[in-house]
């Protein structure tokens, strides 16, 4: 089939746009969605662009029903999507529960809204734990936390790359600023780039009649026994344990010498990387630690950084659910830490730039 | 002299069920074994094990996860409807079964079954209705019937504070359109049961939408009723509100009828 993008170009756009293309040179084949703002626009372009590519589209009555039927599809052996936000997310918890019993592929985009409840529609983090950690369970998922056009780009395409390599349901997080700020970036076919896509494979519905020609696939969540639930769990946990250093990812700078670093992930990450810029500009031993996936946290480095740092500065916007992921990864560290958190509310670079010049004085 | 018979005969069993999980898992009496054979010899009849995938929701139906020699997916609570769907919109070869309990399909998944039913989706739904929450020890189901004791109704379900039973074909009927197939049977009558069944199948196998058959079905564990009371409650009691019969077929599937 011909090939959504085939020569790399730049272009000027959403990022709800940017992540139904993602999507579509991911290869994925079916999304399910239910609107809700800011991600109403992933499901305007993706019913736009679909047909085509052959791709499939369901509206459903509800976020339970999206996150259950882009469950059916990926077990169908389709790479399935689906995006939502803020209560949205909520309700998409219980399917997603099923699909981290399940170990399935499915990818979810979250453009995060302000919370509790139906709260505001543009700019929040609010949704980290929930993301992060899911409903019943362990919380064994991945989380990449966007911060730019580019990266919703790149990280869209690499949901489904780890989602089906590893078989973990995986999320990229962003937020309605992402959602509908446009910003240049570079589209690409990831094969082009030599990133090989992961293939799919059907849960049911394989090739073969059951109980004749091969043994019936047969997938449940429930069990009698505490012993074995306790294996199952364990063995996911010991699964995700291992897979966690090579998906945990981020970034920092200026770390080493550093009298004050700045944490921060997402779109806030914007302000911080510009905020210490500046204060380097002007002689501040200051440095950034970001983590790009929440979950797993990048815990080694992020130790690491906490032992060295005199100060640490948390710069989110919500109250403390980046810090309570930082926390537990740095756990005994002894840096002082400091926080700027502003629920629901965008942070700026002056306002980082503000706040650490106070913590140096 | 006749061959004397030293052993007794398997009991029939359909070929699609799968051996090594038999005896299954339901209480001695139980109304899902039978709704699951009739479903087992439509599926058998219609030579479609191959291509078949079944879901069982959660309720007594989960335990019917690995009960047949078929692909089978159990989800969550109300929830096996979308998984279907989800499954038969992205394959659509595939022939698709929900199965659930009255609770599951009528009240915590009652806007899927609305949703699916008035979308047309291409899928088939089989409903146990035992007129209460078995699998959670007997509570109310929308289901139960007036004066109906339940855990949560302990003198008697009040149609004026819980209302009256909830009339799932009836509805399913109403809300779909020409080509849908509604029916209700009955594990009374278990070759009527299985050719609504078969027939709801086919419709889905012709591409005509949404068909659906809710079973009349027992639950002597939480009625606490023994075998000629179960059958009572099922042949004379539940009929008052539920009438058996095909619901709402288009003249192919009423053929079907004929010749079955
Ligand atoms: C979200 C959720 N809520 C509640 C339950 C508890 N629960 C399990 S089975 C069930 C009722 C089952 O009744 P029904 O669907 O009629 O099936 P039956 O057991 O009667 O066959 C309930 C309420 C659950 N598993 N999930
Ligand atoms: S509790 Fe009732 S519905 Fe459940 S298996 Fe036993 S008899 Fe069947
Ligand atoms: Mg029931």
């Amino acid at each position: 089939m011909e090939k959504p993008i085939q020569e790399e170009r730049k272009a000027f756009l959403t990022g709800n746009e940017v992540v139904a293309w993602a999507a579509l040179v991911a290869g994925a084949e079916f999304m399910y969605g239910y609107p809700i703002t800011p991600q109403n626009e992933i499901m305007h372009y993706w019913t736009r662009l679909a047909p085509r590519y052959k791709r499939g589209f369901l509206q459903t009555e509800d976020e339970l029903s999206a996150g259950f039927t882009t469950i059916g599809g990926v077990m169908g052996g389709k790479k399935a999507f689906t995006a939502t936000a803020g209560p949205g997310n909520t309700l998409m918890q219980e399917p997603l529960s099923m699909a981290e019993m399940m170990r399935l592929p499915v990818v979810v985009v979250v453009q995060q809204r302000g919370g509790p409840s139906t709260a505001t529609v543009i700019y929040s983090q609010q949704e980290v734990t929930l993301t992060t950690m899911g409903g019943n369970g362990e919380g064994l998922r991945i989380v990449y936390s966007t911060s730019s056009h580019q990266e919703l780009f790149d990280y869209t395409i690499k949901a489904f790359n780890t989602a089906w390599r590893y078989r973990f349901p995986t999320f990229v997080l962003g937020d309605g600023y992402q959602a509908k700020m446009r910003e240049p970036l570079t589209l690409y076919d990831p094969e082009a780039r030599g990133v090989a896509m992961v293939g799919t494979e059907p849960f049911v519905g394989k090739e073969g009649v059951p109980g004749i020609e091969r043994p019936p696939a047969q997938h449940r969540n429930t069990f009698s026994l505490e012993e074995e639930l306790y294996e199952k769990v364990k063995t996911d946990a010991g699964d995700y344990e291992k897979i966690a250093p090579s998906v945990a990812e981020y970034s920092s700078k200026y770390t080493e010498d550093a009298d004050l670093v700045i944490l921060s992930h997402g779109v806030v990450f914007r302000a911080v990387a510009e905020a210490v810029g500046s204060l380097r500009e002007h002689g501040f031993k200051v440095g950034f630690f970001r983590p790009v996936t929440l979950r797993p946290m990048p815990v080694g480095p992020a130790r690491e950084m906490a032992q060295k740092a005199k100060k640490i500065l948390i710069a989110e916007s919500a109250l403390g659910q980046l810090a309570r992921l930082f926390k537990e990864a740095a756990f005994g560290a002894q840096a002082e830490i400091h926080t700027l958190f502003k629920p629901g509310m965008g942070i700026t670079a002056e306002e980082v730039e503000e706040k650490a010049r106070e913590l140096l004085q | 002299m006749e061959a004397v018979r030293t052993e007794m005969p398997a009991p029939a069993m359909p070929r699609s069920w799968r051996v090594d999980t038999k005896p299954h898992k339901f209480c001695p009496g139980c109304g899902h074994g039978l709704v699951l054979k009739c479903l087992g010899q439509a599926i058998d009849e219609l030579n479609i094990q191959g291509r078949v995938v079944f879901g069982c929701d959660i309720g007594c139906s989960l335990l019917s996860w690995d009960f047949f020699n078929i692909d089978t997916i159990q989800t969550h609570h109300g929830r096996t409807t979308p998984v279907m769907v989800g499954l038969k919109r992205a394959r659509p070869e595939l022939v698709t079964i929900a199965y659930m309990g009255d609770g599951g399909g009528y009240a915590i998944g009652a806007q899927h079954l609305v949703n699916a039913a008035s979308r047309g989706e291409n899928i088939t739904v089989v409903l146990a209705n035992n007129t209460q929450y078995a699998m959670t020890g007997g509570q109310m189901a929308p289901t139960t019937l007036p004066g109906q004791k339940t855990e949560t109704t302990p003198y008697g379900r009040e149609p004026e504070t819980t209302g009256y039973p909830f009339m799932g074909p009836e509805m399913v009927a109403a809300i779909t359109r020409e080509g849908a197939y509604v029916a209700r049977g009955s594990v009374a009558n278990l070759r009527q049961l299985k050719s609504y069944i078969k027939k709801a199948l086919e419709n889905q196998i012709a591409g005509r939408g949404f068909s659906f058959v809710e079973a009349l079905s027992g639950c002597p564990t939480n009625w606490r009723t023994n075998a000629a009371e179960t059958w009572d409650f099922i042949e004379e009691e539940m009929p008052n509100y539920f009438k058996v019969g095909e619901i709402k077929a288009s003249a192919a599937a009423k053929k079907g009828e004929e010749d079955g």
